[in-house]
């Protein structure tokens, strides 16, 4: 975040002290919220406060938030890391430098979202007591965005100020979790499915059950999260996993994980850093995600290959969103709407490799980099849509009790 | 005993000697005293006592029926404590037995180097100095990121395991990381400084005039390390065990990253995903609560039973 703002602020450091005491104190404030959070503090007492005060519970007390997004022209937006196009030379984001040079709004762009939950766990209390966590814009996956969305922590988008909103892919215009995107956008989406190294398992996987093969005990590794896990063992398990599934079908996929587990057959369970796991060696194959394995190859000579199972894979989408009390809604839209212009976004899936929400982006890559327009794990085809699914939105019990029962499941 | 009531009669022979200004010149000192250690117990209170209270009475929250998640009212709802100690007192359990070896390790490990620094080189400052600098260099970089190098250095394809693998240590399947043994190392690693150091302190004051005299009554170098040098650095052993013992039974960065899903899962794992994933925050308070009360049980009873004076 240092950087970010260093580098976007004049160099002198009073004219800089002054432009941010200017912008508010939420900067520091977050950043030291942020800090503390790391040792679950913040949210602990945040969490308190909000049962303190009456049982308030986790719902937002809604405040009239005044927008001063004609005053103020900066946008600050949370993201994930390595989730936006980065020039390592300039050390800038240049979709975001023409953002700016076409607004006149200073975009400040932080990778500060490691997880979903921990994120969650970080600024649910101030979110709950409906304060501005200092972010415009962040980007939580789909079940996580129906979380904060049901609970009333995010704001509804004007969507006369995201004109562009009519390049949202039609597949994701209609999600449950928010019924005609009144409070999210897409920001990337990509599959979980499974891939494996191409030098030392030559013969491949096409199905989950092919992970259970005894060559390849003790070398596999599998998501923490539990929506791509499960979900792909359900669909393995033949079910269906958008529709109405209940917990025999959810304890038959946790009962196989947990003997895949017991029996050394699945090495760890990871989140992000499964990737070091399949470069280092100690993992041959396992249930990763798409993008990455594009990334991973990108920088390794092509050494895994990725497949969507034969039962299917999971779809999952990482939503903009903009948190309650953030003072410059308007600001946010106008961000939102810069990134849903096919131009910018093909730019963005050109460095990201992931999925990309917004329709026209295919054919704008082919003045960007022709050979992804091919790469199905960018611009997917109808066949390898259709055998995406979306894990079903669970409420708040549904929720609790499988995350219980997940964790139980992998030893956490 | 006899010590202390001569003490006790001089003390009383001297007190009768002051002058009145003497004596309250001493009470001034005592106030004096009292004031300054008010910003340390203000900032005890403030970031200690405060966050502890939070803990215990976050730990006894209820969850209304039908709450959101992350929904919790206060209450008294002891059942949280016994929920969470069936669910988990293996693991808790394993914790103290992961951190109980690691601490012995360290100790093994630990003790002979700082012997050497601090004994054996002494006077030849510039091997001690380097040898320091290299024994607390490790503080200079990351704690994760050196964990995460021993993943790399442990992994399948590295030196170790295929050297293991080569001389039949290791079955030619085997592996080390994902493993309880990957787990407990990476504790003794990362909290070997912690042990190392205080001994090393100690050790430095060590008089060697009473070595040469246990020599010279003829007691072997064996005998005088363990009648001798071992009983009196003892003070540096029992802070060294402490601060290793103490970190290791609640930490989980080496159980995560060095260790499976079936077998090595630590407590701090445990409160991270109650707290993080779950967000069953009170649950995780109780198992904050529970952890606390237990090494602070353990620790009272080893100060009860091996504590040295000088130290308390």
């Amino acid at each position: 975040m240092s950087n970010q703002i260093r580098r976007e602020l004049p160099r002198d450091p009073e004219v800089r002290a002054l432009i941010l005491q200017a912008q508010g104190l939420h900067l520091s404030r977050r950043k030291l919220l942020a800090g503390a959070g790391g040792l679950g503090l913040a949210g602990l007492l945040a969490a308190c406060g909000t049962g303190g005060g009456g049982g308030g519970g986790a719902t937002a007390t809604t405040a009239a938030v005044t927008d001063i997004s004609a005053t103020d022209k900066n946008v600050f937006w949370a993201n994930w890391t390595l989730y936006l196009d980065y020039d390592d030379k300039t050390k800038q984001y240049p979709t975001l430098q023409e953002f700016t040079k076409r607004t006149g709004i200073e975009a400040h762009y932080v990778e500060d979202i490691d997880g979903n939950d921990t994120y969650y766990g970080k600024v649910q209390g101030q979110l709950a007591a409906g304060q501005d966590i200092g972010q415009d814009i962040i980007t939580l996956t789909d079940w996580m965005a129906g979380r904060v969305i049901r609970q009333g922590y995010t704001q509804k988008l004007d969507h006369a100020n995201i004109p562009n909103i009519k390049n949202l892919l039609p597949a994701l215009q209609k999600v449950d979790f928010d019924p005609g995107r009144e409070n999210s956008l897409t920001w990337q989406s990509g599959y979980a499915g499974i891939a494996w190294n191409k030098a030392k398992y030559p013969k491949g996987l096409r199905t989950v059950s092919d992970l259970w093969n005894p060559d390849l005990k003790g070398r596999i590794t599998v998501l923490d999260e539990m929506r791509d896990t499960i979900g792909l063992l359900m669909l393995d398990d033949g079910v269906d996993i958008a529709s109405a599934w209940g917990d025999a079908e959810f304890t038959k996929a946790t009962d196989m994980l947990t003997k895949q587990i017991n029996d050394g057959q699945i090495r760890q369970v990871k989140g992000n850093s499964y990737k070091e796991d399949f470069i280092s060696g100690d993992a041959i194959a396992g249930i990763v995600w798409s993008g990455d394995i594009v990334q991973m190859n990108f920088e390794n000579d092509d050494q895994w290959e990725f497949v969507i199972p034969e039962a299917g894979c999971t779809l999952w989408s990482d939503n903009m969103m903009v948190p309650i009390a953030s003072p410059r809604k308007t600001n946010a839209e106008k961000l939102m709407n810069f990134y849903y212009e096919p131009d910018i976004a093909a730019q963005v899936a050109a460095y990201v490799n992931f999925i990309s929400p917004v329709h026209g982006a295919k054919e704008a890559m082919e003045k960007i980099d022709p050979s992804l327009v091919s790469n199905p794990l960018i611009f997917p085809s109808d066949t390898d849509l259709a055998k995406a699914h979306v894990f079903r939105s669970l409420n708040a019990d549904e929720e609790t009790k499988y995350n219980s029962q997940f964790q139980t499941a992998i030893g956490a | 005993m006899t010590a202390t009531a001569t003490r006790g009669q001089k003390k009383h022979a001297t007190e009768d000697l002051r002058s009145e200004e003497e004596i309250a010149a001493e009470k001034r000192k005592g106030r004096v005293g009292l004031y300054l250690i008010i910003p340390g117990m203000a900032f005890l209170a403030l970031f200690f006592a405060a966050p502890v209270l939070v803990l215990l009475s976050m730990s006894l929250y209820a969850k209304p029926p039908g709450a959101e998640i992350g929904e919790f009212v206060p209450a008294l709802q002891f059942s949280n404590y016994t929920t969470v100690i069936a669910a988990y007192w293996e693991v808790f359990l394993r914790s103290f037995v992961f951190a109980f070896i690691a601490t012995v390790a360290a100790l093994l490990i630990g003790y002979p180097m700082a012997y050497l620094v601090a004994v054996r080189l002494r006077g030849r400052q510039l091997m001690q100095g380097i040898l320091l600098v290299l024994l607390i260099a490790p503080f200079f970089s990351s704690f994760i990121l050196r964990t995460q190098a021993w993943k790399q250095i442990l992994s399948d394809e590295g030196p170790v395991v295929t050297v293991l693998r080569a001389i039949a240590i290791l079955p030619p399947d085997g592996h080390l990381t994902a493993t309880a043994f990957a787990v407990v190392c990476g504790l003794t690693y990362n909290f070997l400084p912690f042990m190392m150091l205080p001994i090393y302190a100690n050790l430095d004051r060590l008089d060697t005039s009473l070595l040469e005299a246990s020599g010279d009554l003829y007691a072997s170098p064996i005998k005088t390390f363990f009648k001798v040098t071992l009983p009196l650095s003892m003070p540096g052993v029992f802070a060294g065990t402490l601060l290793t013992f103490i970190p290791a039974a609640g930490d989980y960065v080496n159980a995560s990253l060095l260790g499976n899903n079936r077998d090595t899962a630590m407590i701090g794992q445990i409160i991270d995903s109650r707290f993080f994933k779950v967000v069953d925050y009170p649950g995780a308070s109780a198992l904050s609560f529970i952890l606390m009360i237990l090494i602070l049980a353990l620790v009272l009873i080893y100060i009860k039973r091996f504590g040295t004076k000088e130290l308390f």
